[in-house]
């Protein structure tokens, strides 16, 4: 779960060493997790500011659905973000605000390091890897037309351009997070020309990074490893359609999507981290939910921006009190409120300074 | 009174002493309507099964399936076709779906894809799937009691579409860099394949059909496949129907994959969870595989790896081609056979010692394969010399 070395030349936003974040709370659990994240953050003194933004979809000029201006003047300002889970609109009209933030910032690359967390007992006990999912074409570009009445094709668009930067990010992460290999997942034997494209492109830069090992595995060897024996596997990259499937496989072996952190890479040197589950409206607002997969996504945040010795304190009191099972969420098995836990890492966190 | 009781409860206590039959993927209620069943190539009572070695392990298996088809005096004749993954005519893989048509049933291994050939180098294996429209694609997964895995008395029934989906090969470079691959799905294969499902379901007395999709995100593809099985459904009431998104079903499959029962789903998101239940249920060296078409039934092992890197070692798992061959003699309607092997399998797979090294033991290949054969040996049926 780490740092990325920025290529872009703007400096960060900065006032007395202090970062902005672009914090979008989200709906249902989505602001009492945040507030959770806010408080551990203060507790452990961490040097950032938060500037809440709300992302509804606004209709802009030309009729075309956008972000509200303001909530992308933040972010292009301070090039981080943190969001909380966003509610899917079944009629509201507009697209999914995942996909509207996706184009917005051409977040390419969808980031999820899946890690074992000692005191969430799974039945996988040594997972320790990161999926790296091309998150802009692939299967996923909605591409579909009705040829003849009962003939449906969808479209899976794969470009050089976008896999050559996918796999340059892989390579990247991997060497500056001291990963050892990187492994393309891919289904070439029977989709040739596609990802024998993203193959290819994956091959040459991998020539760039011979301090990491590269590997090629199909799809199925994957997904038949993993539940045999996850250890074996290092950083993976792949395309979107297979990025999907295997990110969520690799977050239940680690205990599900209220534990999985995710960050979202973005051309200019754009970053959102997110938590992936649901809103949870059964439970908004009752101060029953969990923050853990926000807040280690926020830690994740914390150590793309450098922040090393912040992000180990509060991830280290986080696993702390999950292991000790006293003040666990209702998901975690445990009976505790959202703000009981929370407190419990803001103690652990001062109590390490 | 007695009698007509006893009479009347015989095929319920058959069912249940039957147990290995009906556990064990056995007797899929081909027919289907067909009138002509088994395939007609039979000859002196015996019949004719294409056998199609295929690349790495597959011909070493199956000359153990041989072997043991001729000890236990199976009445099962191979015509041998071999097929070169190297070489770039087509001759090949045809005549082997020419000696398919003849026979009406195969057995075969995985023919190697050699993936940095030019496209026009099609995979032999999904050639000749599509030729032979072997449109269903089932695999039985199910916990063996002699194997450790993490998760314990999975029993989970998968129901692939074979024919089209992202499997249609059509791929075109319109402009340079930009591939684009096409993703088929038609109205009558899904209609077939869910009516497949459904009718499966309740030849073997299961409760639920989960379909697997993503139709939020490819709404016209996976919509029309979800809308055909949601069809098809309301003509089975007896069974119910639910759907699932496939990465929220990968992370239940791993989770909690006591919940599924049995799942139909197109072409790729059938690769991925039957291989994920493979892997649950103790890896690709356990589970059978069957291919039927209306015409044609191939069998092979169910993930369809070439295990280059175990080949002609003597520690490939030989478990599921020869369950595989079981799944085929059930087909051919030799059931005795069929139970017999099967148990002879169950029997060694309970022996840790006699494990294969993928299930974490170190025994050999010839070694589970004569264990099993002394075993239907003393079972008592007429045997050739071990």
């Amino acid at each position: 779960m780490g740092a990325i070395k920025t290529q872009s030349p703007q400096p960060r936003t900065f006032s007395r060493g202090i970062q902005t974040v672009t914090l979008i709370p989200g709906d249902g659990i989505g602001p009492e997790i945040s507030t959770a994240v806010m408080k551990i953050f203060e507790a452990a003194k961490a040097p950032i500011q938060w500037e809440e933004r709300n992302v509804t979809a606004i209709k802009g000029p030309g009729g075309r659905w956008m972000i509200p201006p303001e909530a992308k003047e933040s972010m292009d300002k301070s090039k981080i973000g943190l969001k909380g889970p966003l509610k899917t609109p079944i009629a509201a009209g507009h697209p999914s605000m995942n996909l509207l933030l996706r184009k917005t910032f051409d977040l390419y690359a969808n980031v999820r390091p899946c890690v074992s967390i000692e005191g969430y007992k799974t039945p996988y006990t040594d997972v320790d890897l990161v999926t790296i999912r091309e998150n802009t074409e692939g299967e996923y570009s909605g591409i579909e037309h009705l040829i003849v009445d009962g003939v449906v094709q969808s479209i899976k668009l794969i470009t050089e351009e976008a896999s050559r930067r996918i796999a340059e990010y892989a390579f990247e992460y991997a060497r500056n997070n001291q990963r050892a290999s990187v492994t393309a997942v891919h289904k070439a034997n029977i989709m040739r020309m596609s990802d024998g494209l993203f193959l290819r492109k994956c091959r040459e830069v991998a020539e760039n990074y011979k301090d990491v090992k590269f590997t090629e595995m199909y799809l199925d060897t994957v997904c038949l490893n993993m539940v045999q024996d996850p250890s074996q596997f290092d950083v993976l990259v792949m395309p979107n359609l297979y990025g999907d499937i295997l990110s969520d496989l690799c977050a239940g072996l680690i205990g599900g999507l209220g534990v999985t952190p995710s960050g979202n890479i973005g051309a200019n040197g754009v970053a959102i981290f997110e938590s992936v589950h649901g809103t949870a409206p059964d439970i908004a607002g009752k101060d029953l939910a969990n923050p853990t997969a926000l807040l280690l996504s926020a830690v994740m945040m914390l150590r793309h921006m450098g922040l090393h010795g912040h992000a180990n304190k509060i991830e280290t009191a986080c696993f702390d009190t999950i292991r000790e099972k006293k003040v666990l969420t209702k998901d975690l098995g445990g009976n505790s409120k959202c703000s009981e836990f929370t407190a419990d890492i803001c103690r652990r966190v001062q109590d390490m300074d | 009174m007695m009698a007509t009781l006893t009479k009347a409860f015989k095929p319920i206590l058959g069912r249940q002493l039957g147990n290995t039959a009906k556990v064990f993927g056995a007797a899929v209620n081909s027919q289907r309507g067909k009138p002509t069943y088994p395939p007609p190539a039979k000859y002196g009572g015996r019949h004719t099964v294409t056998l199609i070695p295929g690349d790495g392990i597959g011909p070493e298996l199956l000359n153990h399936v041989r072997e043991l088809f001729r000890f236990s005096c199976v009445p099962v004749d191979f015509e041998v076709v071999h097929v070169n993954s190297a070489s770039t005519s087509e001759d090949d893989i045809n005549n082997a779906i020419m000696a398919i048509r003849r026979n009406g049933v195969a057995l075969k291994g995985n023919v190697e894809t050699n993936h940095t050939m030019p496209p026009n180098h099609k995979s032999r294996n999904n050639l000749l799937r599509t030729s032979l429209d072997l449109y269903a694609n089932m695999m039985h997964c199910q916990s063996l009691p002699g194997v450790q895995t993490r998760h314990k008395n999975i029993d989970i029934i998968i129901i692939r579409e074979n024919t089209e989906g992202e499997y249609s090969s059509l791929e075109h470079e319109s402009v340079s860099g930009v591939v684009e691959s096409l993703k088929i799905i038609t109205r009558n294969n899904s209609l077939r394949i869910a009516d497949y499902a459904f009718r499966l379901a309740r030849d073997k007395g299961r409760r639920r059909v989960t379909a697997v999709h993503k139709a939020n995100i490819m709404k016209l593809g996976d919509g029309l496949f979800l809308q055909c099985c949601k069809e098809v459904a309301s003509g089975y009431p007896d069974i119910e129907f639910d759907s699932m998104i496939v990465d929220n079903t990968t992370m239940q499959l791993v989770s909690k994959p006591h919940q599924f029962d049995v799942m139909v789903m197109p072409n790729l998101y059938g690769n991925v969870v039957s291989n994920v239940c493979a892997g649950l249920v103790g890896g690709p060296g356990l589970v059978p595989g069957a291919n039927y078409g209306r015409d044609y039934a191939v069998f092979e092992t169910a993930t369809r790896n070439t295990g280059k890197s175990i080949s002609n070692r003597n520690i490939a798992n030989p478990t599921a081609m020869l369950l595989a061959s079981c799944l085929m003699l059930d087909h051919l309607k030799l059931h005795d056979y069929a139970n017999m092997i099967r148990g002879a399998i169950l029997t060694t797979m309970n022996e840790t010692r006699l494990h294969t090294v993928d299930i974490g033991g170190q025994g050999t290949t010839s070694e589970v394969v004569q264990s099993i054969m002394r075993i239907i040996q003393s079972g008592g049926p007429l045997t050739t010399e071990i």
